[in-house]
């Protein structure tokens, strides 16, 4: 639904009523997101991260890109390639979450 | 005549481990990849039981499994390039060598003596000796102008093996198919056919080994090639099959499976869209569509041909349906459980395997009633592989 929306629509609905940050987090929430980020992202990433149809998403491999622009690929894709938007799926905190344990390598 | 009799005693020593109390054939087994642990189980599709886990073969994730052609060894792709000959009677690693350090998958030729790996670094295809695991022939897939020293290595996706001691497979980079015929030996002789499409993302061939189809993910269309004419080409199937509209995000890429051909038709996944596309199996043309609960992976016929099963990508990969060939309508929906990864049919299609990934445990469901005739656990199960594929083409 919210994919129908224009973009500046996505984002305000999206972050303007969204005081959540990424540090709100529960265990729960964080060991879920672990999971999918190992499997699911990793089915195009490598389990291990180190890539396979997609880039590696290893801390070095991502030193040179900031937190924030890490998380906007994840939220809103790369036209032109397989990587999709994952707004549908995740919400900004958790897109946030990510990136940071990405470039920290602490996924767990 | 003492190290005869040495040998013997030997010789039964060994048997009497290898075998513990019974001969068994191997018919009825089967590998499941755990893929988080680097293990997978061997499993008897008869008992509806878990024999016992072998352990140590690395990255694993994104891993399939060929079969000998005695059904004894298992030969396990991993994602870390690494290439691993089980041996399912003694529950052992024979010989694992890492040939690559990124790899999707493999095939074994029809004669059982080639094992054929596509990597993705580096960028290729390495072929083994099936018994030693001994380098055969690299054959690196380099691509756009040599000349100029502009050349670069593709990503290699959708190897299978076809009759002739060959292997087809396609360059992710590049939009090229390749043909390697080794019937005359070691050094492959190469056929290169241009023009696949762009980013073809997996391949298939019928179970007769004739027919090459391409999922291209950069264009709204199927790439076909006849692998019987005398010059193989590439035609563009189902061109704008997706009407121009705007794709689904697609959260996982389809797989596209050597028994996806039912009752003259091909049923194949389409690509960020809820639905199956249904392809005349001899013009190639549209003759339907079905529409499905999600973004379809998977869509397998059972082995008589009577139903598609099909599994979903994220968000909708709880479910599993069933479709009836000949009235082409959903007949089942089943909810097995988070993360259903692969489906596999026994030998004669009686039951099929799922694994529920997110749920540890493999779930076994009659074909007939849909009724769920065992649960089995295992540590985030993905692919599941039977030793029925041994004589199979194209898996």
């Amino acid at each position: 639904m919210l994919r129908l929306l224009p973009g500046f629509l996505v984002i305000v609905a999206l972050f303007g009523g969204n005081a959540r940050a990424a540090s709100d987090l529960s265990a729960a929430e964080i060991a879920r997101l672990s999971n999918m980020v190992r499997q699911d992202c990793g089915s195009c990433h490598g389990l291990t991260l180190k890539g396979g149809l997609g880039r590696p998403l290893t801390a070095d491999q991502l030193a040179g890109m900031d937190r924030e622009a890490v998380k906007d690929i994840i939220l809103f894709g790369i036209d032109e390639t397989p990587m999709p938007g994952w707004l549908g799926l995740l919400s900004e905190p958790e897109a946030d979450w990510i990136a940071g344990a990405l470039k920290t390598g602490t996924i767990q | 005549m003492i190290r005869a009799g040495v040998s013997l005693v030997a010789l039964v020593f060994l048997c009497v481990a290898a075998f513990a109390t019974e001969l068994r054939g191997t018919g009825d087994l089967g590998v499941v990849v755990e893929r988080a642990s680097g293990s997978v189980l061997i499993v008897d599709t008869s008992a509806h039981k878990r024999l016992t886990r072998v352990e140590g073969l690395g990255d694993i994730s994104h891993a399939s499994v060929v079969f000998s052609r005695d059904e004894r060894y298992a030969f396990v792709f991993g994602r870390d390039g690494g290439l691993t000959k089980v041996d399912l009677l003694v529950a052992r690693i024979v010989k694992r060598v890492v040939q690559a350090g990124n790899s999707i998958g493999g095939a074994i030729s029809d004669d059982g003596e080639l094992i054929a790996v596509s990597n993705y670094e580096p960028g290729g295809v390495r072929v083994f000796d099936a018994q030693s695991l001994d380098l055969v022939a690299d054959i690196p897939a380099i691509h756009g102008d040599t000349n100029s020293g502009g050349s670069a290595l593709s990503k290699v996706i959708g190897l299978v093996d076809v009759p002739g001691r060959r292997f087809v497979f396609t360059l992710w980079d590049a939009g090229e198919t390749w043909i390697a015929d080794f019937s005359g030996g070691d050094e492959p002789v190469l056929t290169k056919i241009g023009n696949v499409g762009t980013n073809p993302y997996d391949a298939l061939v019928t179970a007769n080994g004739r027919h090459y189809i391409a999922g291209l993910f950069g264009e709204d269309g199927l790439s076909h090639i006849d692998l019987w004419r005398a010059e193989p080409k590439a035609e563009r199937i189902l061109a704008g099959y997706g009407r121009g509209e705007t794709r689904l995000p697609v959260y996982k890429m389809p797989h596209l499976e050597g028994w996806a051909e039912a009752d003259g038709a091909l049923f194949l996944p389409a690509i960020g869209r809820h639905e199956l596309l249904v392809v005349d199996a001899k013009t190639f043309k549209e003759i339907g569509r079905i529409v499905v609960h999600g973004q379809p992976v998977f869509a397998i016929a059972r082995p008589d041909g009577r139903q598609i099963w099909v599994n979903f990508a994220l968000p909708h990969n709880d479910t599993v349906q069933v479709i009836d060939v000949p009235t082409r309508q959903i007949v089942q929906t089943l909810k097995p459980g988070p993360a259903v990864l692969h489906m596999e049919f026994a030998p004669r299609g009686h039951e099929v395997w799922l694994s529920v990934r997110d749920d540890n445990r493999l779930a076994v469901y009659d074909t007939m009633t849909f009724e769920r005739v065992a649960e089995i656990a295992a540590q985030k199960p993905s692919g599941i592989f039977f030793t029925a594929r041994a004589h199979r083409t194209g898996l």
